[in-house]
């Protein structure tokens, strides 16, 4: 056990560096020079100059990568050109809607793939499952943006339930802030429910296909206790892979979501640094995701010891 | 044994394995109307110029905003075009771009996955590399590339391509393990047949069909992915009309004009949903356990 966590720390740690480095050196793939770029036309040379200077891009590619990565080890995620501030500091400002929207979306997305998942396996090949199977398809056929927008016209526009757009002043309770994520989380739930339901649906499929559930069936069992305490339990399993994945799939979407939503979080802060150039948040923000998602595949696969005590390392 | 000896030969010879696993695709209700969808949408595309009444291009202000009628079957923009002819257009950039994508990333990703199964030595190092792209969600991959490279459609093509290509690599390698260990690669190689030889032909030729599976998803997550990035303002020049950019342009004013939001989303949702019909009966019928499950 001590062994194999020792492993995987060390394999998460390799795969970190990759990460760093991959993201050091994809902003370095701009043609012409990064202090240019980032100053834009209207920079003078002596704007240029300096930027270079304190940035640190009048040095060697490698000392420059080396200095980089002293400083992500002390958790100095570099300075935003822009917003002159720390890139730690502009992420952990922005951090709390995204967090809220990425929790709810997957609490939704759960709440509806999960039973939808058991009820299309229990009852395959009718009306139902089909319909379910389709919803499915639908949800990964959705772009998120799209579907935020539509939802945005009928229950925030039309009907006036939800707030159109914003998180609120910064002064307002913390329910009130929470309010304007109700439609987010919804479009990112529903959207990412589709992943949670084909898996739970084969899952359980693959589930009620055992011995154990026929011994369940022929102790004369009901069908609810069979398939919810014998079944479902074992087909759950697999399902926490796929939360891992999800996570991935909901930060993505919540990038393009925040910004239908015009919610201050992480993605709307990405995307504003993308046109505006700001490479320290773009590198920050890459890297603290990238992160966050490795540590989650992580927690999961020991998150298995906990629940399947067949498993073991 | 015997069995087998006096079974006569009834199968036709022009029958191949791959015409065999075709003709029983398209025997699926799903595939054929995924199958028929995407050759709509494609024709609509390759015709585009002849199909649609009005030039995507041309303005007339005193059109403008016009809800869906039979001069305009769906509307026009804040600038008097004609939303149809836009939406028929979008499908040439917003498809030829998924088409390249499929293909940069394929060929990438067969090339690294080849590499990464076949010898040993090679397998460490570019797994490490592909979990580690694969460590970034695919759309923020994207935009930070887009960002750096700048935005164009050759740059999102590449983009894409470069956050697709560790996916098929990861197939490629899977499969390539498994089919290494077969006999008649041992084979080919006691026969003196080159290493790139039996990778190209005699491995590529039996990992073909998970491969095509993860190009028909590939296709439909770049459709998606193209209209997100350009949605967001990183993508293609907002002057093309995209399907992405149609949607970003028409949404400020979509509390009166939905039509304008409506149409170009549609198109997005069957051009994703008819290449996933596509791809999903594809995988259940090379899967066994899966099949089982259907």
């Amino acid at each position: 056990m001590t062994r194999y966590l020792a492993s995987r720390f060390a394999g998460m740690a390799i795969v970190m560096l990759l990460v760093a480095t991959l993201v050091f050196f994809i902003t370095r793939l701009a043609p012409g020079d990064p202090a240019a770029v980032m100053l834009g036309d209207q920079a003078t040379a002596a704007d240029i100059a300096k930027l270079r200077t304190s940035y640190g891009l009048d040095k060697p590619l490698p000392v420059q990568f080396a200095y980089w990565l002293g400083e992500l080890v002390h958790g100095n995620l570099g300075q935003s050109i822009f917003l002159q501030r720390p890139v730690t500091q502009a992420l952990l400002e922005r951090a709390e809607p995204t967090f809220f929207l990425t929790l709810f979306s997957i609490f939704i997305a759960t709440l509806i793939g999960v039973p939808c998942g058991i009820i299309a396996a229990v009852w395959r090949g009718r009306i139902i499952d089909q319909f379910f199977s389709g919803f499915a398809m639908l949800g990964a056929s959705i772009p998120s943006f799209w579907f935020g927008l539509i939802l945005m016209q009928i229950f925030a526009v039309g009907l006036g339930w939800f707030p159109v757009a914003g998180y609120g002043d910064p002064g307002v309770p913390l329910s009130e802030r929470l309010h304007h994520l109700v439609l987010p989380s919804i479009v990112l739930g529903v959207v990412n429910s589709a992943l949670i339901l084909r898996f739970t649906r084969a899952s359980m499929l693959d589930v009620l296909g055992d011995d154990h559930i026929r011994t369940a069936r022929a102790k004369g069992l009901s069908e609810a206790s069979v398939i919810l305490r014998h079944a479902l339990r074992n087909a759950l399993i697999p399902v926490i892979t796929v939360l891992g994945l999800t996570f991935a799939l909901l930060i993505g979407g919540a990038i393009v979501t925040e910004t239908v939503f015009g919610l201050p979080g992480v993605g709307n802060l990405v995307v504003s640094a993308v046109l505006r150039r700001d490479y320290p948040v773009i590198q920050g923000a890459l890297l603290v995701i990238a992160g966050l998602y490795v540590l989650i595949n992580l927690a999961i696969d020991l998150l298995y010891l906990v629940v399947d005590p067949r498993v073991k390392y | 044994m015997n069995t087998v000896a006096t079974v006569p030969m009834t199968r036709a010879p022009s029958r191949s394995p791959s015409a065999i696993i075709v003709r029983k695709l398209f025997r699926r209700k799903l595939v054929l109307a995924g199958a028929a969808i995407l050759v709509v949408l494609t024709l609509l595309a390759l015709f585009a110029p002849w199909v649609t009444p009005y030039d995507p291009m041309a303005m007339k202000i005193s059109d403008r905003i016009q809800s869906p009628r039979l001069a305009h079957w769906f509307g026009t923009d804040e600038l008097g075009r004609d939303v149809f002819s836009r939406v028929v257009f979008g499908a040439r950039y917003s498809l030829m771009i998924g088409a390249l994508v499929v293909l940069i990333s394929v060929t990438g990703g067969v090339l690294l996955g080849l590499a990464a199964g076949f010898f040993r030595r090679l397998d460490g190092p570019i797994m490490r590399f592909v979990d580690a792209m694969m460590s970034f969600p695919d759309i923020l991959l994207a935009i930070a590339l887009v960002a750096v490279l700048g935005a164009s459609m050759t740059n999102v093509i590449l983009a894409l391509a470069i956050v697709y290509t560790p996916r098929v690599a990861r197939v490629v390698r899977a499969s390539t393990l498994v089919v290494r260990e077969l006999l008649f690669i041992e084979a080919a190689r006691a026969l003196g047949v080159s290493t790139w030889r039996i990778l190209f032909v005699h491995i590529l030729n039996n990992i073909a069909s998970p491969i095509l599976v993860q190009a028909t998803f590939i296709f439909a997550y770049a459709v998606l992915a193209e209209a997100g990035l350009s949605f967001l303002g990183v993508g293609v020049p907002p002057d093309l009309p995209t399907w992405g950019t149609m949607i970003a342009s028409g949404q400020q004013f979509a509390h009166q004009a939905i039509w304008l939001v409506v149409f170009p989303g549609v198109a997005i949702v069957l051009s994703a949903l008819s290449l996933q019909m596509v791809g999903d009966g594809f995988r259940d019928l090379l899967d066994p356990k899966l099949r089982k499950a259907m």
